[in-house]
């Protein structure tokens, strides 16, 4: 799905292949993600949950739940493509070496999609075992929140591809996180839109992270609207278009 | 002829720079072809044109008889690229190395790494295949380098400064090796500075200067047309005096005067030295043969480029 038939389609699978063997030995450096929005589930969920009460009839936990399991997938795939892709860019000249092979541009900015996004999804699942083993996915849609996971993962993926061949340097990454932080507080992850003047609705409305939530959220709850497609739309749109970026900046950084 | 390189008018331009001014280049199969030069001579903007990782600014290029900008991908598959800078992958083992490298060239899991022991034996790193990348000395990682890049059986392998870098026992196994190779029949195209290892290696060779080619042929050749069969270097003292192109008549074709040294290149160094030490009275004589340093400076000059 989304990434990955794209990977499958070109020689982008090797990258995968390649982080793989990498990651075999270094699978610690996974796992230590996978931990972050369970502490958000707990701290803010069960803790100040308990003086929250309800939200449309939800319990605070089974509501900001699906919020957490959409910023997982953001938040893997979002650091795999930046910190990695730019270290392997710009100091570990590895995407130089595989210029020197049948490889192109299109297989990297590919390939490593798909695996930042594998790496989203990989604590999206992580997250929603746990959620759901507390009772915190109450419906059958919940299932597709995975499937859902993996449009996250794709779109922001692909943005962070695209936003990694800008960086110029380790201290740029302070702008991603400038970024990054109050799409997390501000889309809706912890209260309804409904709490922002409409104007400001609006602008949260474009927010990724808003329509990652709103379509994770959609499933666990099992209020399936035609709102739905039109967030993976976005979602898939904004992934291709990063893809397309990184293609072309790459292709100027390094075959010049 | 089987030309597996041509060029005509390459060029290649970086902004308002010119790297490579127009060069033609032929290439044929079997052979070991290198480029010398200073640096910022264009010699690696070459080989990244023929690499197919740097697309050309003007003239025609055919690789393999394939076009470089239209078939990069169905070229480079052809080639082995031992870059001059090591881009190993530092996060997998020596062995992994080898074996994704192969894997990115369509190789099947199997064949890659029995290709990958293979390759290992034939550069003396089987004891280290499953050690990490980072701590192997130039010499290793260099010899890993071009393992690499043969793991796909290329029909050219191209090498810039192949053992720049090296200390003199690594340097000679890597030219052993490159040998080897050349005996097996694998096109060799390298750059280099250092004149010896031009001499050992190359069949043919050209001479880039300021991204243009200065003088093209075999290092005999080369040695015969830009300079003398001998040179007598005189040694002084202290400064060595000036003395005229004509001093010696028609037993000295060149001179050249150096701080503390004269170089008088001749065609009979044995007739030239005792007329010189009686008119010039050095500290010291020597008589050598030519070398292509010789021809390299002469057309590349003495002047630092950098």
């Amino acid at each position: 799905m989304t990434a990955f038939a794209l990977a499958s389609r070109t020689r982008g699978h090797l990258l995968f292949e390649r982080n793989i063997m990498v990651y075999r030995r270094a699978w610690m450096t996974i796992f230590s993600g996978f931990f972050e929005p369970l502490f958000y589930l707990f701290s803010m969920g069960y803790g100040l949950g308990h003086f929250v009460g309800k939200i449309h009839g939800v319990s605070y936990p089974h509501y900001i739940a699906p919020a957490l399991l959409a910023s997982a997938a953001m938040n893997g795939a979002v650091y795999d493509a930046t910190t990695n892709v730019f270290w392997k860019l710009r100091y570990g000249k590895v995407y130089d070496s595989m210029l020197a092979t049948p490889l192109g541009p299109v297989d990297v900015a590919v390939g490593e999609t798909a695996w930042a996004q594998f790496r989203g999804l990989l604590y999206a699942i992580g997250f929603m075992v746990t959620a759901a083993a507390l009772g915190a996915v109450q419906s059958w849609w919940g299932l597709l929140a995975l499937p859902a996971a993996m449009v996250v993962g794709f779109g922001f993926a692909g943005v962070g591809i695209g936003v990694a061949t800008f960086l110029r340097s380790w201290q740029d990454f302070e702008l991603v996180q400038v970024v990054l932080l109050p799409m997390f507080l501000f889309s809706g992850t912890f209260y309804p839109l409904s709490v922002y003047p409409t104007v400001l609705q609006w602008f949260v409305r474009v927010s990724p992270l808003y329509n990652a939530i709103s379509l994770v959220r959609s499933f666990t709850l099992g209020h399936v609207t035609w709102y739905c497609p039109l967030n993976a739309a976005y979602l898939l749109a904004i992934g291709v278009v990063g893809i397309a970026v990184a293609r072309r900046r790459m292709a100027g950084l390094l075959l010049t | 002829m089987d030309a597996l390189i041509h060029a005509r008018g390459l060029t290649k331009q970086f902004g308002s720079i010119t790297a490579v001014a127009g060069i033609d280049l032929d290439v044929t199969r079997g052979e070991a072809f290198g480029f010398l030069g200073p640096n910022g001579a264009g010699k690696s903007s070459t080989m990244r044109m023929i690499g197919c990782v740097s697309p050309p600014s003007g003239g025609t290029l055919r690789i393999l008889g394939l076009d470089p900008v239209k078939d990069g991908s169905a070229i480079r598959g052809r080639l082995g690229v031992v870059p001059q800078a090591d881009t190993l992958d530092n996060e997998l083992t020596v062995k992994e190395n080898l074996v994704i490298y192969g894997r990115y060239f369509g190789l099947s899991r199997a064949d890659v790494r029995k290709r990958a022991d293979e390759l290992l034996e034939f550069v003396q790193l089987s004891e280290r295949a499953d050690s990490k990348v980072e701590p192997l000395s130039g010499g290793m990682k260099r010899r890993l380098t071009i393992a690499r890049a043969l793991v796909n059986d290329p029909e050219v392998l191209l090498l810039d400064e192949p053992t720049t870098g090296l200390d003199p026992q690594a340097r000679h196994v890597v030219w052993d090796r490159l040998f080897r190779l050349k005996q097996r029949g694998v096109t060799l195209i390298l750059t280099t500075h250092y004149m010896d290892e031009a001499e050992q290696l190359c069949d043919r060779l050209v001479v880039m200067d300021g991204g243009t080619i200065a003088a093209e042929g075999s290092p005999l050749e080369l040695i015969r047309e830009y300079s003398t069969r001998e040179v007598v270097e005189l040694r002084f003292a202290g400064e060595a005096p000036e003395i005229g192109e004509d001093a010696f008549g028609d037993l000295v074709q060149r001179v050249e005067v150096l701080p503390d040294r004269l170089l008088l290149y001749t065609d009979d160094g044995d007739a030239l030295v005792p007329v010189a030490h009686e008119r010039l009275h050095p500290q010291s004589v020597l008589v050598r043969r030519s070398t292509l340093e010789d021809v390299f400076l002469r057309l590349t000059g003495r002047t630092l480029v950098d």
